[in-house]
């Protein structure tokens, strides 16, 4: 789709996904990396596969002269250098596309290339403090926490790929490249749903919940989210309405069949029952017998239960559950490539199917200097200026 | 708008469904340019429109919900009943005259209402459609439906979220359903392009849960490649040491993480504990790790008579990442947010004035913007009739009649 563009992807972490995401939809996305750099990062490798490497080290002046170079001749520079730092003056949005009209130069930064705060330091824990998402995490009153795989990389780099192609959208219609400055703590903001709403219309700072849904019942009852089962948790609530009231009695017929017991359950109409107006003690005996059950289920069991009956809820897997699940197979979302020392690499695979076919990863993960000759071979560098490079250490070839 | 050039202009889009997954993907686009008209019928208004607080002044209506308004500023809202005489008709000019058709209902309903792909191809034949739901449109479990906030817990982001011996927590709201719409949008835009070069359209069958995938791809890579499975541990991490959260003055938190023995340095004299630079308890990030109690205890101590975000500054200021744990209300106080103009506030026709979101980059040349409130119901029915599709007077007066519009 995006099989005419290349991009120099010159990014940290907080910059993989947007190449990933250009890389899976076509582009030539080639990852510039310095010499030694760690490829054996699992989030490295799991979000630099399918780019090609050039290992050139941008803190050589030779090196920042090929950079340039390049850069004349590519559509997208993908970079996440701090504001301030010796790189992002190497990355300078103006005298880049000065030099290349039609370059689509996307910055991400923690918070923006400019602002009072675009030198400050912040790695994933205070994005996610920064962008709100931590203050909505956690026990209420309690510790406030973040996501223990980091997000922020993937809010940012999410909707760096969208900036990167609104405005090749416009480049398609005027020949004009431009800067896309992208904040990651405005990004995450993206995570937080509706809940600055609340704030904004209503004066109610929404916080965290921990495993309990609040907020629901005049009587101020908690409604339990989070249940123990026989080999985890399970993700299940008592709604109301049409699809609450299909899961509720999809459980009991459930619940019956496996002759458990029903407790209050058996004497409940639930065409009739409305979870806004009852009491605690009346959510209580509703959840005792119901979470009695579900610790005789497993979490491949209720899920599979679940879906037949048609219930909300699923179960709270963690990746070894995920790398099992049979959907994933069935639509082929797994994609397996060669790695080091004839191994075998499993991947997230393109993130869609587009017409019947699953975006595709063409490249496995590259070693250093794999793709150095030919990728500078390409970009007009003759093969002297080449071994010049690597006889300089600005390159390293594979 | 005004004269500001928009990166979408004169990109059309086309939406079915609602709640937060597709509509957001068209607010989005509608922030940079695009025309984007949001269907609902009287009978079946927007979820979101009924369903969830927020509601202004605490009062329920079709036209209140902030919720809905939230997802779905600067579209075109129009009603549109299919069920009833000519709707699918008039459903269908509405294909023919979008470039990019998003929904995010089950399965299969599309097609059942009369408005499948392949019928719709048959008259817009470089459609770019992207179905959008919770398992994608094939494989054993494709009927399901659910809500986001659940399909969270099954693509793991629940289990990763909480302390390491205690219940996997809550994420605020449907958060993978943001993932999701984050991940596809870009492929529609590219897909806009190759669409311009060679003139062919795309159909995304798009899973929230694949696309969640994608924000744990490297645990998924560990355990694939190494066998570990991760876990939820607070606010800790494998290397950084302190990392983590401390309690300030007025309910106020403050995040602190340190990478490097320079910066434990730095650290140690900004939090009144000069003397942690040579304790050898500390000496680099292992031995902080084992050591982290007291750690946490020194920096949780000083912390506690301090506001947050003058913690915070006091800590960069001597180079050590730290920021307050903003909450909602700290949202539309935060200098940085302000600097960006994050919120945009526009006045809705019954909620009055609403702070809407601007996303989170900023484009050189075509700078975007929240051109305007989120519609009422069916408020745009004219314009998107009479003057986006052409309907005649007199076709228009018979769709009214026939309770299609």
């Amino acid at each position: 789709m995006l099989g005419p563009y290349r991009v120099l992807d010159c990014t940290g972490p907080l910059g993989w996904l947007t190449g990933r995401l250009l890389a899976d939809l076509g582009a030539d996305v080639i990852k510039i990396e310095p010499p030694g750099a760690d490829l054996g990062d699992p989030g490295w490798r799991a979000n630099n596969v399918n780019k090609r490497l050039l290992t050139l080290d941008l803190e050589d002046e030779a090196g920042r002269d090929a950079f340039r170079r390049m850069a004349k001749d590519t559509d997208f520079l993908l970079e996440t250098a701090a504001p301030g730092s010796a790189a992002a003056g190497l990355f300078d949005p103006d005298a880049l596309i000065a030099a290349n009209p039609k370059l689509i130069h996307v910055s991400v930064t923690p918070f923006g290339r400019t602002g009072p705060h675009a030198e400050w330091l912040a790695s994933d824990l205070e994005t996610m403090a920064a962008g709100g998402a931590m203050s909505l995490a956690g026990e209420p009153g309690g510790l406030p926490v973040r996501v223990s795989a980091a997000q922020s990389h993937g809010w940012a780099g999410a909707q760096a790929a969208l900036g990167a192609m609104m405005a090749l959208t416009h480049r398609a219609a005027t020949g004009r490249g431009q800067h896309v400055d992208v904040s990651a703590q405005a990004a995450v903001i993206a995570s937080v749903a509706h809940a600055p709403a609340s704030w904004d219309l209503l004066g109610i700072n929404s916080t965290r919940a921990g495993a309990f849904m609040t907020g629901r019942s005049v009587h101020g009852a908690n409604y339990r989210v989070f249940w123990p089962c026989k080999d985890g948790y399970l993700n299940f609530i008592i709604y109301g309405g049409v699809a609450g009231r299909r899961t509720n009695e999809g459980l009991v017929s459930w619940m019956t069949a496996a002759r458990a017991d029903l407790g209050v359950l058996a004497g409940i109409d639930w065409v009739r029952f409305d979870p806004t107006q009852a009491t605690q003690a009346e959510v209580d005996a509703i959840e005792d017998p119901i979470g009695r059950f579900f610790l005789t289920l497993t979490k491949a069991e209720f899920l599979e239960g679940a879906f037949e009956r048609e219930m909300l809820g699923y179960p709270v897997f963690n990746v070894a559950d995920i790398a099992a699940d049979p959907q994933l197979e069935a639509r082929g979302y797994w994609q397996d490539l060669p790695g080091p020392g004839g191994s075998t690499e499993r991947f997230c695979g393109g993130f869609a199917i587009v017409d019947g076919e699953r975006l595709e990863l063409v490249r496995p993960v590259p070693s250093e200097g794999e793709h150095s000759r030919e990728v500078l071979g390409e970009m007009g560098f003759d093969s002297s200026e080449i071994d010049g490079l690597i006889a300089a250490g600005a390159v390293r070839d594979g | 708008m005004s004269g500001v050039p928009q990166a979408l202009e004169g990109v059309t889009v086309v939406e079915f469904g609602g709640y937060a997954a597709g509509p957001w993907i068209g607010k989005v686009l509608a922030n940079f340019g695009a025309k984007v008209v949001h269907v609902e019928s009287r009978d079946r208004p927007d979820g979101f429109r009924l369903q969830y607080p927020p509601y202004k002044d605490g009062k329920i209506g079709i036209n209140r919900s902030g919720c809905f308004s939230y997802f779905n500023d600067s579209k075109y809202a129009v009603t549109l009943d299919v069920k009833k005489p000519g709707g699918v008709e008039l459903a269908r000019r509405l294909t023919d005259w979008c470039d990019i058709l998003i929904e995010n209902m089950r399965p299969g309903v599309m097609a059942r209402i009369g408005l499948g792909y392949e019928v719709l191809k048959e008259t817009n034949a470089d459609i770019i459609w992207l179905s959008s739901c919770n398992m994608g449109q094939t494989g054993p479990r494709a009927p399901t439906g659910g809500f986001g906030s659940q399909l969270s817990a099954l693509a793991g982001f629940s289990g990763l979220t909480g302390e390491a011996d205690g219940s996997p927590m809550l994420l605020y709201g449907p958060y993978i359903d943001f993932v999701a719409a984050l991940v596809s949008a870009p492929a529609v835009l590219a897909a806009l392009d190759r669409r311009k070069r060679t003139g062919e359209g795309a159909y995304f069958d798009v899973a929230q849960y694949e696309c969640g995938l994608t924000f744990i791809a490297g645990a998924l890579f560990d355990y694939h490649a190494n066998g570990k499975i991760a876990e939820r541990a607070g606010n800790d991490d494998p290397v950084a040491a302190p990392h983590g959260a401390y309690r300030c003055r007025d309910e106020g938190w403050l995040a602190v993480s340190c990478w490097s023995d320079d910066e434990f340095a730095r650290l140690a004299p900004a939090v009144g504990h000069p003397e942690w630079a040579d304790d050898p308890r500390f000496a680099d990030a292992a031995k902080r790790r084992r050591n982290i109690a007291a750690l946490d205890d020194g920096i949780a101590a000083w912390s506690a008579p301090l506001d947050a975000g003058e913690a915070a500054a006091a800590l960069q200021g001597a180079r050590v990442h730290a920021y307050r744990v903003n909450t909602m209300a700290d949202l539309f106080s935060d200098p940085g947010l302000g600097h960006r103009r994050t919120w945009r506030v526009r006045r809705h026709g019954e909620i009055d004035d609403q702070a809407y979101y601007f996303p989170g980059f900023d484009l050189s040349e075509t700078p975007g913007d929240v051109p305007g409130p989120a519609p009422l119901l069916g408020h745009d029915n004219d314009i998107v009739f009479r003057e986006f599709l052409g309907l005649t007077e007199e076709e228009y007066a018979t769709h009214v009649a026939n309770g299609v519009i």
